[in-house]
């Protein structure tokens, strides 16, 4: 399969990956399953602004699960939780130009922004 | 590093080069000034030639398996045997029975082919093999019925590489009166065939696995006792009836050719083959959370299906560019589906999506082994820096009792 020069570039150099340390300004969100190929871990940490000022993720998957999740991290920085929501999948198939077989990796990743922040939520409540 | 051509081809389970030899063999076959004539004329000199040559290959063919030339079938691939094999034994024989016993780690041109018995009426156990790929005589006895009129087993596995005691299966099916074919695909030159000794009684064969052309085949049907198949494609009466068709001379040559050369080179060449897997073997094994899939011992040298557990099949391919092998088997990696093969060996879904199969052959060098090994070792690392699945096996979380949001 062909992949695009964004998503060939975003798994070479993966954005943000990694773990941030847990406490109350930390959302986490994991979605996916090993049995389906792809598991993408988010997460954002959030400020007493409410904006979201640093994101981290691991994903097992393809390279177009590795690169939607590496661009969210990217988009998510500096947004409000709520902006932050707006992320939609057709925004990141269309940013890294991903064949019709790779829209659920998109998918996945607003999947996993929506996690992130409701267990953010959750926790400060 | 400098003298590896990039990338490397350790894809030979899915298709061979063409040897040198053989391709010049083969040139000799197509132009006015060769052997161009059709071997079906019997009028003049250039039918004669060429039926000549086809008699030859089908002498090389029966030379390495042991068998009479005249057993020989020419068909088009090793699809178009099976099919012949099974579709023509199942048809010819069904007022005797209905019941064929096969695999579920078959290659589809064989699975297919059942399926489409089974729409006929016929009746079809697919086994489930052992967790190492293989099957016993006892598991084929278990269901056996008064009704079973074929057995299908294949020789060597295209996705495992491991090796079927037909030896024994065959003993079994004589015994029983039971029609035994074996899909022989991925074995000449590899395993010893000696059919002679087997009781085989209709044996899959292609060139192009083999260092020969793709698009041409031979089945073999056993004279003694004679076995009876109903032709699948009909015209001139080509091949004693069974399979008409004009016979491709440049095709069948190189068949023959590339069948003479694993004749007199295999035992050698298996031997530099099994110290280069074992080389690949070696540098990959000492990674954690690595399984090989498929016996070890009843494998043939050339074949390495391996898990690198935690790590995601497209994207460790991905990964490996600069390397042509294969996730899965080659005729189903366009789908998302983990391997049929890995799943029937029982394996979890995760390290079904995690194999690679690397297969070694005649034109792989030391130099790309050790290349492969620096590659691979280097590409599990840093996806498994990527993958949250891996930090939690390192943080001792056991990802079975993980409730995971299946999409």
């Amino acid at each position: 399969m062909a992949y695009s020069e964004k998503v060939l570039d975003h798994y070479e150099n993966p954005r943000n990956v990694g773990v941030i340390e847990d406490d109350l300004s930390v959302g986490t969100g994991m979605v996916g399953a090993p049995a389906c190929g792809d598991v993408m871990k988010l997460q954002i940490k959030v400020n007493n602004e409410g904006i979201i000022e640093d994101a981290k993720f691991k994903t097992y998957g393809c390279g177009s699960a590795i690169a939607s999740s590496s661009l969210v991290t990217e988009w998510v920085k500096g947004k409000s939780l709520d902006e932050a929501a707006e992320i939609k999948n057709t925004h990141i198939a269309e940013e890294l130009a991903l064949p019709p077989v790779k829209i659920h990796c998109s998918v996945l990743a607003e999947d996993a922004i929506a996690a992130a922040i409701e267990n953010y939520r959750t926790k400060n409540q | 590093m400098s003298n590896v051509k990039l990338p490397i081809y350790l894809d030979y389970s899915a298709t061979t080069p063409i040897d040198p030899r053989v391709a010049a063999k083969m040139a000799e076959c197509l132009t006015i000034e060769g052997n161009f004539g059709n071997p079906a004329s019997r009028s003049h000199s250039f039918g004669w030639t060429a039926e000549a040559a086809v008699d030859q290959a089908r002498q090389q063919i029966a030379d390495l398996i042991n068998a009479d030339p005249r057993e020989i079938v020419w068909t088009s691939g090793a699809t178009e045997s099976d099919n012949l094999a099974i579709k023509g034994a199942a048809h010819f024989y069904r007022k005797k029975g209905n019941h064929i016993i096969t695999l579920k780690t078959e290659h589809k041109a064989v699975l297919d082919t059942c399926r489409q018995l089974e729409r006929e009426g016929f009746d079809v156990t697919y086994l489930e093999p052992l967790e190492n790929g293989l099957v016993t005589v006892d598991m084929l006895k278990a269901v056996t019925t008064d009704q079973t009129i074929l057995i299908s087993v294949m020789h060597v596995n295209n996705e495992i590489g491991v090796i079927q005691d037909i030896e024994a299966i065959g003993e079994f099916a004589r015994e029983n009166h039971i029609i035994f074919h074996v899909d022989a695909a991925q074995s000449t030159g590899k395993v010893d065939i000696d059919l002679g000794k087997l009781k085989v009684d209709l044996m899959s064969f292609c060139a192009h696995k083999t260092y020969g052309p793709k698009g041409v085949g031979a089945l073999y049907v056993r004279r003694k006792p004679r076995v009876r198949l109903e032709a699948q494609m009909h015209g001139g009466g080509h091949e004693r009836g069974m399979r008409s068709g004009t016979l491709a001379t440049h095709q069948i040559v190189g068949m023959g050719e590339c069948f003479r050369i694993a004749n007199e080179e295999m035992a050698t060449e298996n031997e530099r083959i099994r110290m280069l897997r074992d080389r690949l073997y070696n540098g990959l094994k000492d990674m954690e959370e690595v399984y090989v899939n498929g016996d070890m011992e009843h494998r043939i040298a050339g074949n390495l299906n391996i898990s690198f557990n935690f790590v995601e099949g497209e994207s460790l391919i991905m990964a490996l560019r600069d390397l042509a092998v294969s996730s899965g088997s080659a005729c189903t990696s366009a789908s998302l589906e983990p391997s049929y093969v890995l799943r029937a060996l029982g394996r979890n879904d995760e390290l079904a999506h995690s194999s690679i199969r690397f297969t070694i052959g005649r034109f792989t060098t030391v130099e790309e082994i050790d290349y492969t090994v620096k590659l691979v070792s280097a590409a599990v690392e840093k996806l498994r820096d990527l993958s949250p699945l891996w930090d939690m096996y390192k943080d001792g979380v056991d990802l079975n009792s993980v409730e995971w949001v299946a999409h």
